[in-house]
């Protein structure tokens, strides 16, 4: 994303993207868990979860006080506090941030909900670039197929029932995930993901990952990255090993 | 080019808002803080409601939505500086849509002390980005006048000090410590806010009242503008009219 600024310090942000469902926190999780037993220094950051913002957010959805906009500007303010308070100086003292879902997030979800593209690019425009963004590729069915399994009751923004989409709930919810999925693959290309196949294996699927990570950054994993166990061993050959 | 039309969106529409609706006015206080806004926005409501306008004023931090969280932020140290122009914002876009564009439609005076110029200042004066935040904040509508109560930084605090007697810490921009102690970082800070405010008048046509004057007299001013814009699509004829015209007949 030509929008976002590039990443100058020595620590990494990996980030994951996606529908729900799509099983990207699952992988986040086993990658983050991966880079630790490498000995380096890894955070973890979720959308939505700035503790100066939460009550605003809660307060917001139970009284379904929002608009598209300002549903999307008290996310942007959830951001703009995780990354300045958390995430940057992470990145700048060396570690390596992980993020479950990213400004992407918002790019895919509010447009989604009838924000202007153009709009919440530039309002997410003081973020970093990733050093990785991982887009899990799922067809709708599979990953509606997960959520809508495993859960007895959709909530009322998740399932986008402010948009008016339709009185039934899984329905909304159908419907507004086929409209955050067609946001994501608009803009793959724009945004540079790497894409990852949400229909393999989990084991296959992280396998990819990792490869991922190594190939495009190795070198600089060494070279900057905070570690916290002081082993001469090579990543890359440890990491063969694990693979 | 910035539209210059009143009650239209800067750059970016609203969704489901269609401008031709909106039948109010739309009138902004703009100034640095401990300027004598509020005093001012409050006599004007006095006064335009004598007149026979439905009135409705509203300002910073004060919608239902993220009002309150805001000031439990502030309470706190880790109010990151694009963190706090987000939260306001959003607390912006909750009025907007939820106050002043129903009054608009209802066809009310909107008084607003302060609007999208001091989100914009406070964030310029932090060292943000003045397109980033000149597009975010895009959403809010062309007001028919913008009074930009404009002191010295001296004047001001001459203010804070007879007045309320101490130093403010967000005033005084004390989350980027602007100076050694809050006079020096509110002096700094309040220079960066009016520079920041000075920058907006040409561009976005804001009507300068020298602010160093007496209340009163700013006062007697405001109300001479107001009188000139045309309001009269606005009055409400149920209620008769005071005799003398721009009359005060309650002081």
């Amino acid at each position: 994303m030509a929008l976002l600024l590039p990443n100058r310090f020595p620590g990494k942000l990996i980030i994951v993207e996606g529908i729900d469902g799509s099983g990207k926190s699952t992988q986040l999780l086993l990658l983050s868990h991966w880079l630790r037993s490498q000995g380096y220094a890894v955070a973890f950051s979720e959308w939505n979860s700035s503790p100066l913002v939460r009550q605003t957010t809660r307060r917001g959805k139970k009284k379904e006080m929002f608009t598209p906009t300002s549903f999307s500007l008290i996310h942007a303010t959830d951001f703009a506090d995780r990354l300045e308070s958390y995430i940057l100086p992470l990145v700048k003292a060396g570690a390596i941030v992980c993020a479950d879902r990213y400004a992407y997030t918002a790019f895919a979800r509010d447009v989604a909900r009838g924000v202007s593209r153009n709009w919440v690019r530039n309002l997410y425009r003081f973020a970093i670039r990733p050093n990785l963004a991982f887009y899990f590729r799922v067809p709708l069915d599979v990953a509606l197929s997960r959520i809508l399994g495993g859960r007895t009751a959709l909530k009322y923004y998740e399932a986008g029932m402010d948009l008016g989409l339709s009185r039934d709930v899984e329905e909304s919810f159908r419907i507004f995930q086929g409209r955050i999925l067609d946001e994501y693959e608009a803009m793959a290309e724009e945004v540079g993901f790497q894409v990852i196949d949400a229909t393999l294996p989990i084991e296959e699927q992280q396998r990819r990952m990792r490869q991922i990570v190594l190939e495009v950054l190795g070198d600089s994993l060494r070279t900057s990255v905070l570690r916290l166990v002081q082993e001469p061993a090579d990543v890359a050959a440890r990491a063969a090993a694990i693979l | 080019m910035l539209p210059r039309e009143p009650l239209q969106f800067y750059s970016e529409p609203l969704p489901g808002v269609d401008c031709a609706e909106l039948h109010g006015r739309l009138i902004v206080i703009e100034g640095p803080d401990a300027v004598g806004r509020s005093t001012q926005v409050t006599r004007l409501r006095q006064w335009l409601e004598q007149e026979g306008h439905a009135v409705l004023d509203t300002g910073m931090a004060r919608s239902a939505l993220a009002g309150r969280g805001i000031q439990e932020a502030k309470k706190g140290n880790t109010l990151g500086p694009v963190t706090m122009t987000l939260f306001y914002t959003t607390d912006f876009a909750d009025r907007i849509e939820n106050e002043i564009i129903p009054a608009l439609r209802a066809g009310f005076v909107v008084l607003t002390d302060r609007y999208i110029f001091s989100i914009m200042a406070r964030a310029i004066a932090r060292g943000e980005d003045r397109r980033w935040i000149e597009r975010v904040a895009g959403f809010a509508l062309v007001p028919h006048a913008v009074f930009y109560l404009r002191a010295e930084v001296k004047d001001l605090v001459s203010r804070v000090v007879m007045g309320r007697g101490a130093f403010d810490f967000w005033e005084s921009g004390m989350d980027l410590r602007f100076g050694r102690d809050m006079f020096d970082s509110f002096t700094r800070y309040q220079k960066r806010l009016i520079k920041a405010l000075d920058s907006m008048v040409e561009p976005y046509g804001f009507t300068v009242i020298d602010a160093g004057r007496p209340a009163d007299a700013i006062f007697r001013e405001l109300e001479l503008r107001i009188a000139s814009l045309d309001l009269a699509m606005v009055r409400s004829r149920t209620r008769p009219r005071r005799s003398k015209r721009f009359g005060m007949g309650s002081r």
